[in-house]
């Protein structure tokens, strides 16, 4: 590594007793090792360094790889026919009965079909290697992507992955607008009124415990089997985390603040609206992007209660067909969606909140 | 030690050692104390005692402190660290209650933090989401000024501390003096009969803060207003104050109050001269007791040596 005649030449040994040093060097001007080795401006920054900061071009190098790294390996095993490939896609049957064109057989099974059908001199059957059928290829899920947001589908039943999209981004808005109407408002007066703390934080820390999901049944049998428990059960998964981590922030927000507005007059409600919620609103904004983030996770489950909708009925739906490349085309929408939304939020929040040092 | 310190040439010269007691108040100081003291009481403090209890132990953090503070006196409190001086500046703004005695502002009990007495603190505490013009009306508003009304009062105590430039700048944008000095203007813009301090300039470098200590001053002059100012900088508290309550630590009690002999008006030349030394002396003597220094072993002794024998720095 470049970085090592440096650092040895910086750790200097710890002078044993009365040692008076090395032999005098022969040349005019004797320097001590420390000074020798320096070429500082020849020298490149290392990529490695724990809490060394990186510059911008390398941090979005590193980005991109991040990205790039996962899609190259799904690539190498999806195209590399020896890198997995356990199975063997039939191309032409032979004379194997119970073969077809595109049915996938395990490797070993095709070579105990081709040895018996090599034996009693018949056709044989010929097959690629290929991966399950799970695991299909970057190609295969990128025009998946880019069929099921542009063409209608050919089934009948099937419904369009835009109008499914649109359905669940629907569920969650409501839901997670739902939870902060009164989530927020709870969080914040938690925060600042140990009294209603106290009242209502052990009863929702205990609710936090219980799962989302297990509401279902419970949520169908008071709100029927279409939009409501869906919603309903997105405000569960959220609320109660809303109002614990909000009450937190809350508290958190720089109490020299809350004792300068208080050395100045401002008193309860007053205090609550001028101090304490401006205070927060920064990390408000910033604990209410994780939520969303939560609510997210919730929306799959969700849209299983009842009559299943939205982009999880698109899932299963294509999952029962085998298409798994619109399975995965479904899954990316979901993390793109996602993304996309937290990125012009961190946007968003970076205008609103210019005073803000520790955007997150 | 600031201004001293950039004062004193390199190699130090002998002063003239003038005999000086620091009680001894020469005329001019002692008819400007006689004339405070004329004046009305703003603040006084009845056998004022704190207790803190956590788990099983009790911490006595102020002990007995007795107290009387004239309108327009400017007063500092210095003490060893421990002392409770912040303590005793938190329950005079009301932040803190007192566990026992009484706190009288214009002889009324204090029962909690209100506007009749200002605030800075040693950290910086302007609203970071209000412009500088917003910051220093917030008082105003909280009491029930008008907004416009109270942003053309506001603006007016800008131009007091020399800011109106920055009226529309965010706390982020300024420099600390600059911050420290809106924190005043906030904290005065209420109009409060007591402006109290806690170490408002310990944050600052050196000059910042010697330009600080002029401009406090210059305010308290021409505004009707107490000082109380804790400070843990000694030449601080003799260059800014009329009188300094001096509390020892473990508990928090009154060792001395000193009525400083330095005349008015200051300036930085004064710190050479006899009263100044003599009183900071005074301070020194009170606040670092000789035997407790002794007990400390010397640095010499505590570093071992780990450089080459014969490559001597000093």
């Amino acid at each position: 590594m470049s970085a090592e005649p440096r650092t040895d030449a910086g750790r200097r040994p710890l002078p044993k007793g009365g040692a008076t040093g090395e032999p005098a060097l022969a040349g005019p001007l004797p320097m001590p090792p420390a000074a020798t080795p320096v070429k500082v401006g020849a020298r490149r920054r290392s990529w490695v360094g724990v809490a060394r900061p990186l510059s911008s071009r390398r941090r979005t190098v590193l980005a991109v790889l991040s990205f790039l790294l996962p899609v190259l390996a799904w690539a190498a095993v999806s195209y590399v026919p020896f890198l997995w490939h356990p199975l063997v896609e039939v191309t032409e049957p032979g004379d194997v009965a119970w073969m077809e064109p595109g049915m996938r057989v395990p490797k070993a099974a095709f070579a105990k079909e081709v040895a018996g059908v090599q034996a009693a001199k018949g056709a044989v059957p010929v097959g690629i290697p290929a991966n399950p059928v799970y695991l299909p290829a970057p190609h295969a899920v990128a025009a998946a992507l880019w069929t099921s947001l542009t063409a209608t589908p050919t089934q009948r039943d099937a419904i369009r992955l835009p109008l499914s999209l649109w359905h669940s981004i629907q569920i969650i808005a409501w839901g997670f607008l739902l939870s902060s109407v009164v989530g927020v408002p709870l969080g914040i007066l938690c925060g600042a009124q140990p009294t209603l703390a106290r009242l209502t934080e052990p009863v929702i820390e205990f609710v936090r415990y219980m799962p989302a999901p297990a509401f279902g049944a419970l949520m169908v049998a008071i709100l029927g089997i279409y939009d409501g428990p869906k919603i309903a059960i997105i405000v569960i998964g959220t609320f109660f985390q809303q109002v614990l981590v909000i009450a937190n922030t809350t508290r958190r927000i720089e109490p020299l603040l809350i004792e300068a507005a208080l050395t100045l007059g401002a008193r309860n409600l007053r205090l609550i609206r001028r101090v304490i919620v401006p205070a927060m609103l920064p990390q408000l904004y910033r604990d209410q992007r994780i939520l969303l983030g939560w609510a997210w996770t919730y929306l799959i489950v969700a849209e299983l209660i009842g009559t299943s909708s939205g982009i999880t009925f698109f899932i299963t739906q294509q999952a029962r067909y085998q298409h798994f490349e619109n399975v995965y085309a479904a899954i990316l929408i979901i993390g793109l969606v996602g993304s996309a939304t937290d990125l012009a939020l961190a946007w968003l929040g970076r205008r609103l909140f210019p005073y803000d040092r520790s955007e997150a | 030690m600031t201004r001293a310190d950039a004062l004193l040439p390199p190699v130090p010269i002998p002063l003239p050692v003038v005999p000086c007691d620091y009680r001894t108040l020469s005329d001019p100081v002692r008819a400007r104390f006689a004339k405070l003291k004329d004046r009305e009481i703003a603040l006084s403090v009845e056998s004022l005692g704190k207790v803190f209890r956590s788990g099983g132990g009790e911490t006595t953090a102020l002990r007995d402190i007795d107290l009387v503070t004239h309108r327009r006196e400017f007063l500092c409190v210095v003490g060893p660290s421990g002392c409770g001086k912040s303590t005793f500046v938190r329950i005079l703004a009301g932040l803190e209650t007192a566990s026992s005695g009484v706190v009288r502002v214009g002889g009324v009990p204090v029962s909690g933090p209100g506007a009749d007495r200002g605030m800075v603190f040693q950290g910086y505490t302007l609203f970071p989401w209000l412009s500088v013009l917003r910051n220093v009306a917030f008082g105003l508003e909280e009491n029930g000024t008008p907004r416009r009304e109270a942003e053309r009062e506001a603006r007016q105590w800008l131009a007091l501390i020399g800011l109106e430039a920055f009226a529309e700048a965010y706390p982020h944008q300024l420099s600390g003096g600059m911050k420290q000095r809106v924190a005043i203007a906030r904290a005065l813009a209420t109009r409060p009969r007591i402006l109290l301090m806690d170490e408002p300039f310990s944050a600052l470098d050196t000059q910042s803060r010697a330009r600080m200590q002029a401009y406090l001053i210059e305010i308290w002059r021409k505004i009707d207003i107490t000082i109380v100012f804790i400070t843990h900088d000694l030449d601080e508290a003799v260059y800014l104050a009329d009188r300094i309550l001096v509390l020892k630590a473990h508990p928090g009690e009154v060792a001395e109050l000193i009525e400083v002999p330095v005349p008015r008006p200051r300036s930085p030349d004064q710190m050479l001269g006899p009263e100044f030394r003599a009183t900071r002396a005074r301070l020194d003597a009170l606040i670092h007791p000789p035997k407790e220094e002794a007990d400390e072993p010397a640095a010499t002794a505590l570093v071992t040596r780990m450089a080459p024998a014969g490559d001597e720095v000093e």
